[in-house]
């Protein structure tokens, strides 16, 4: 059973996102920001990295930078949910070292379509 | 036998099973559904400035709730408080209450045929809250609407908003 | 749509969003909330990034589940909020107060657009002026600036609409373009209804279909010239294309602004990316709205060889982003709390009610017991007692939330009240953490509400007034809230005018009060709780609305407790209400009347002691008072006042409990004091009625039910 890390402070987008990924058969553990993310990502690792961009205390991107200094998240999938498309955001993605983006809003099925790109 | 029956407006009750008691001399039937349960008599805490008939109020598991003596309301001459007098929980309207009772006898099934309306009877009880005579074998019951005699004004037990 | 055949993914199709959405209203309440008070919070001359930043995430987080759970109209006015919001945050615009003002309104707009989707009920809120404004604003324009109709209660359906100043509407209501975005549609040529339907309609404007009427990914374009609001626009749409289809957007402006639209696959992976998939899956990039970096670990394989230096260089500097920990409300918070219904704590509460009553029956009961024989018993019933209490406190603090919930409403209201009254008020708040019990929080908001403005309508002096006398023009309010003993005390204090001694009893007189020039500044100030009894001059909107301050009295009293007024005429007044923490629970007193039990509530015990010979004196035929350290109280003999049935008329009852209460003083006759306790407070009118001088009841150790004294009452017996 693969495991699925899902970073959102939103707890409405967390809601929809863990039951919408366990609907799927996956693991779940839920941070409400990058901080909270990076301190239950230390202990475990993951299948992958679902994290929202905006939020308090840790940005989506700054968690993606300081997963990829952990040897444990390598290779894991990290994939930043945004509103934003911008290519700026992309370079400092893609800067950060995560897989990929996924813009808000989507709904759940386009969730597991991407998911399942990654996870095998 | 007449063919002027005087229902007014109380319905010929819906209930079959009827809780029997005795105030004084007459015996009463009430909808068994509307009591909770039977317990002996413990003195209440008074209440001052309460009519004689309201005992005042016990703790029934966590419930505050009031006790008023049916037949002090209801005029019998003498009431002693011995083994045999009995506490009826009911439950009317959402609201808990105790009515006191001399003794509580059983309970019967009386079929709706059996019902009589209730004529101009002298009974203890004001006749609007009798809703019609049971004929058990020998047993005269007088059937009481428990909910309305309780909700009564003049037995005070629920507080009356005046219009502002 | 790509195939789906693997785990789980006809699991996924079939999701229920509505599931989510009553914790979406309720966290996007507490972003509002949140917003309204950051945004009264900011230094305008010199807005913190910080606290934009802030309220920009508030916006964006709205934002974010209101275009995720399909309530566009929401997502619409939080994507320009944001829009605004993200100028601002980048120090691209300068913050005014207009746009402030514009913010606040648009809170109030989405308040009553959630409570809609909320409720199911309401008029659709009309934010075309709104919206309007706030474009202006990104635009770098300055727009005639609405101003925002006082949001007085919360009532979500009667939130009043912005009321357009004359001036402006023409402005507001001319006509404008817009780019309309439909699909994706399954059939694009269903937006050529929407060209027949301008066509149809007089006056709705025009419309030109824009990409030469081609449909990009089952998407149309159109520029629409139009003076109809959006929310009209969408009604009339609505026939021919469902809402959440219809994107508008101030021309120049790409209109897949909020919702990307679907077209775009939404999502993105860098090529070489760790876990990026084979580039022969991802979707390419530019249409996708999703990808996969190259190269990014964990990307799938792809035929590209992943290069060896893994080390990636920020090209550019990500977005500063607010990295450090708030010291604000803790946006982590709910990363350890957990909602739970009211019902389920009060369940709790009633539950350990009964366990405490059980409790002290034991402890009663094993009160003859030999501790020789027993001792283990009685150190374990001693271990139940402090178990009990301990458990009691715990779940009672569950229902308690801090003043500064009750407190954060004043800011808005005092600052619309102000500007309607063409006062300057400052509202400075102390004591916010300090907290009380839910149920009570509730019960005392309106009465607070109340001194408030009173304090801002009769108080605080115009500018000009306060600059004549002397004073800063900007008067204070202060709201105070802190811990006394087991009460929780709430002050409302105003730097302004005060209480005219003359002019109260003056105006008793003509009332036909009773009020000699012997009062006591106390009483006098008293007089404005006197029923009727108004001291403005005129009648305004906004307190002479028909609720005096004795309605205000009387609803503080319903809860058990008290206000206290001070004033110096010239330089304000000083309201402090005192309230007991829950109205479960109490400290009691509990004192021997004859053969019977009565409580007193322990916060109203002033003192008690054994009357001596020559203290009572009999005053005419108006009663008794004692004389306690060179003062005459009234005595109350509780045995009268509850005609207690006494059997031993030899005896004499000698105990003094001089009690407080509603600012008086009375001694209450008693036989003898039985000692202190919590209990349980119940209450007489669920099964019973009101019972005069009695304020509730408790269950004593024995189970016998103990009827709790109204002292307020009591007091007020002993003043006729």
């Amino acid at each position: 059973m693969h495991s699925i890390l899902a970073v959102d402070d939103s707890a409405s987008m967390r809601q929809m996102v863990s039951f919408t990924l366990k609907s799927a058969g996956y693991n779940v553990v839920e941070a409400v920001d990058g901080q909270d993310a990076f301190e239950k990502a230390g202990s475990r690792g993951f299948d992958l990295v679902l994290t929202d961009q905006n939020m308090p205390r840790m940005d989506g991107i700054s968690l993606t930078k300081k997963l990829r200094e952990n040897p444990q998240f390598k290779a894991t999938p990290i994939l930043i949910l945004t509103t934003e498309s911008s290519d700026q955001m992309k370079q400092a993605g893609r800067a950060a070292g995560a897989t990929g983006w996924l813009v808000k809003p989507f709904d759940p099925s386009k969730l597991i379509e991407v998911i399942q790109k990654v996870i095998r | 036998m007449g063919n002027i029956e005087r229902i007014d407006s109380r319905q010929v009750p819906a209930a079959r099973e009827y809780l029997t008691f005795r105030l004084g001399n007459e015996e009463y039937g009430i909808d068994i559904l509307r009591v909770q349960e039977i317990r002996g008599y413990e003195a209440p805490t008074r209440i001052a400035n309460a009519p004689n008939f309201i005992k005042g109020v016990v703790n029934l598991r966590g419930v505050i709730a009031p006790i008023v003596d049916l037949r002090m309301r209801f005029g019998c001459e003498r009431v002693d408080y011995n083994g045999l007098t009995v506490t009826v929980i009911l439950n009317v309207g959402n609201r808990v209450i105790g009515a006191v009772v001399d003794s509580v006898s059983d309970v019967l099934e009386i079929p709706a045929q059996s019902v009589k309306p209730a004529p101009e009877i002298n009974s203890a009880v004001d006749a609007r809250y009798i809703v019609g005579l049971g004929q058990v074998g020998e047993r005269m019951l007088i059937l009481l609407d428990i909910a309305s005699l309780i909700a009564s004004p003049e037995l005070g037990l629920i507080e009356t908003r005046e219009a502002a | 749509m790509g195939e789906m055949t693997s785990e789980g993914s006809q699991l996924s199709a079939g999701i229920d969003l509505s599931q989510f959405y009553q914790v979406f209203f309720e966290e996007a309440g507490e972003n509002l909330d949140r917003m309204e008070q950051l945004l009264l919070e900011l230094d305008i001359e010199a807005p913190d990034d910080e606290e934009l930043n802030a309220i920009f995430r508030c916006a964006h987080s709205i934002k974010g589940g209101a275009a995720t759970f399909g309530f566009a109209d929401v997502a619409e006015l939080t994507h320009q909020m944001e829009t605004l919001l993200d100028k601002l945050r980048r120090h691209e615009l300068q913050l005014t107060a207009p746009m402030v003002d514009v913010l606040l309104a648009s809170g109030d707009a989405l308040k009553a657009q959630l409570a809609r989707h909320q409720t199911g009920a309401g008029d659709e809120f009309d934010t075309t002026e709104l919206l309007f404004n706030i474009r202006a604003m990104v635009a770098g324009e300055t727009p005639k600036v609405i101003a925002a109709a006082a949001a007085a209660a919360p009532a979500p359906v009667a939130a009043p609409a912005p009321a357009p100043a004359p001036a402006a509407a023409p402005a507001a209501a001319g006509a404008r373009t817009l780019e309309l975005t439909v699909g994706p549609l399954d059939d694009p040529s269903q937006a050529n209804n929407l060209v027949d339907l301008f066509k149809e309609i007089v006056d709705l404007g025009t419309i030109e279909a824009l990409d030469g009427g081609v449909a990009e990914g089952g998407m149309r374009r159109f520029k629409v010239v139009t003076s109809s609001s959006e929310s009209d626009l969408l009604d009339l749409f609505t026939f021919h294309v469902s809402r959440e289809h219809v994107r508008f957007a101030p021309i120049g402006e790409p209109a897949a602004a909020a919702p990307a639209p679907a077209a775009d696959l939404g999502y993105g992976f860098f090529d070489d990316a760790p876990g990026a998939p084979a580039a022969t899956e991802a979707a390419k990039e530019g249409e996708a709205g999703y990808g996969f970096f190259e190269n990014s670990p964990g990307a799938p394989q792809s035929h590209v060889t992943p290069t060896e230096s893994a080390s990636p260089q920020a090209a550019k500097p990500a977005p500063k982003a607010a990295a450090k920990a708030e010291a604000k409300a803790g946006a982590a918070l709910d990363a350890a709390t957990i909602r739970v219904s009211v019902e389920k704590v009060d369940q709790l509460i009633n539950l350990v009610g009964e366990l405490v009553i059980t409790q002290a029956m034991l402890a009663q009961n094993s009160r003859g017991l030999d501790p020789a024989v027993h001792q283990q018993m009685l150190a374990g019933l001693t271990d139940l007692d402090r178990n009990t209490r301990d458990l009691q406190e715990a779940v009672m603090s569950i229902r308690m939330i801090p003043m500064a919930t009750v407190f954060n409403r004043f800011p808005r209201m005092l600052r619309d009240l102000a500007a309607k009254l063409g006062k300057k008020v400052d509202l400075v708040t102390q004591g916010e953490a300090t907290e009380l019990d839910k149920g009570l929080v509730e019960k005392i908001t309106d009465p607070l509400t109340h001194l408030v403005r009173n304090s801002c309508d009769h108080g605080i002096e115009l500018p000009q007034d306060r600059l004549a006398k002397g004073k800063p023009e900007q008067g204070t309010i202060t709201l105070a809230a802190s811990h006394q003993g087991g009460s929780i005390v709430i002050e409302v204090r105003d730097d302004g005018r005060g209480l005219s001694r003359e002019k109260l009893l003056k105006k008793a007189r003509e009332r036909g009060l009773h009020a000699p020039d012997s009062l006591s500044d106390q009483e006098v100030w008293g007089l404005i709780f006197e029923p009727g009894f108004s001291t403005a001059d005129q009648v305004t909107d906004v307190s002479g609305r028909g609720v005096g301050m004795d309605v205000v009295k009387k609803n503080i009293a319903s809860l058990g407790g008290t206000v206290e007024i001070d004033s110096a005429e010239g330089y304000g007044m000083r309201v402090a209400v005192r309230l007991p923490l829950t109205l479960a629970i109490m400290d009691g007193m509990s004192v021997g009347v004859g053969e019977e039990v009565y409580i007193l509530p322990l916060s109203s015990v002033v003192e008690s002691f054994q009357v001596e010979p020559g203290m009572v004196k009999s005053i005419g035929n108006s009663g008794r008072v004692v004389e306690v350290r060179q003062e005459y109280m009234p005595v109350v003999e509780l045995e009268q006042v509850f005609q207690v049935p006494r059997f031993d008329f030899e005896h004499v009852s000698s105990i003094m409990v001089v009690v407080e209460a509603e600012g008086g003083r009375v001694a209450l006759l008693v036989d003898e004091l039985l000692g202190q306790q919590q209990v349980v407070v119940k209450n007489l009118e669920a099964n019973y009625r009101k019972v005069t001088d009695v304020s509730g009841a408790t269950i004593m150790g024995d189970g016998r039910v103990a009827l709790i004294l109204d002292t307020g009452s009591l007091v007020r017996r002993s003043r006729h």
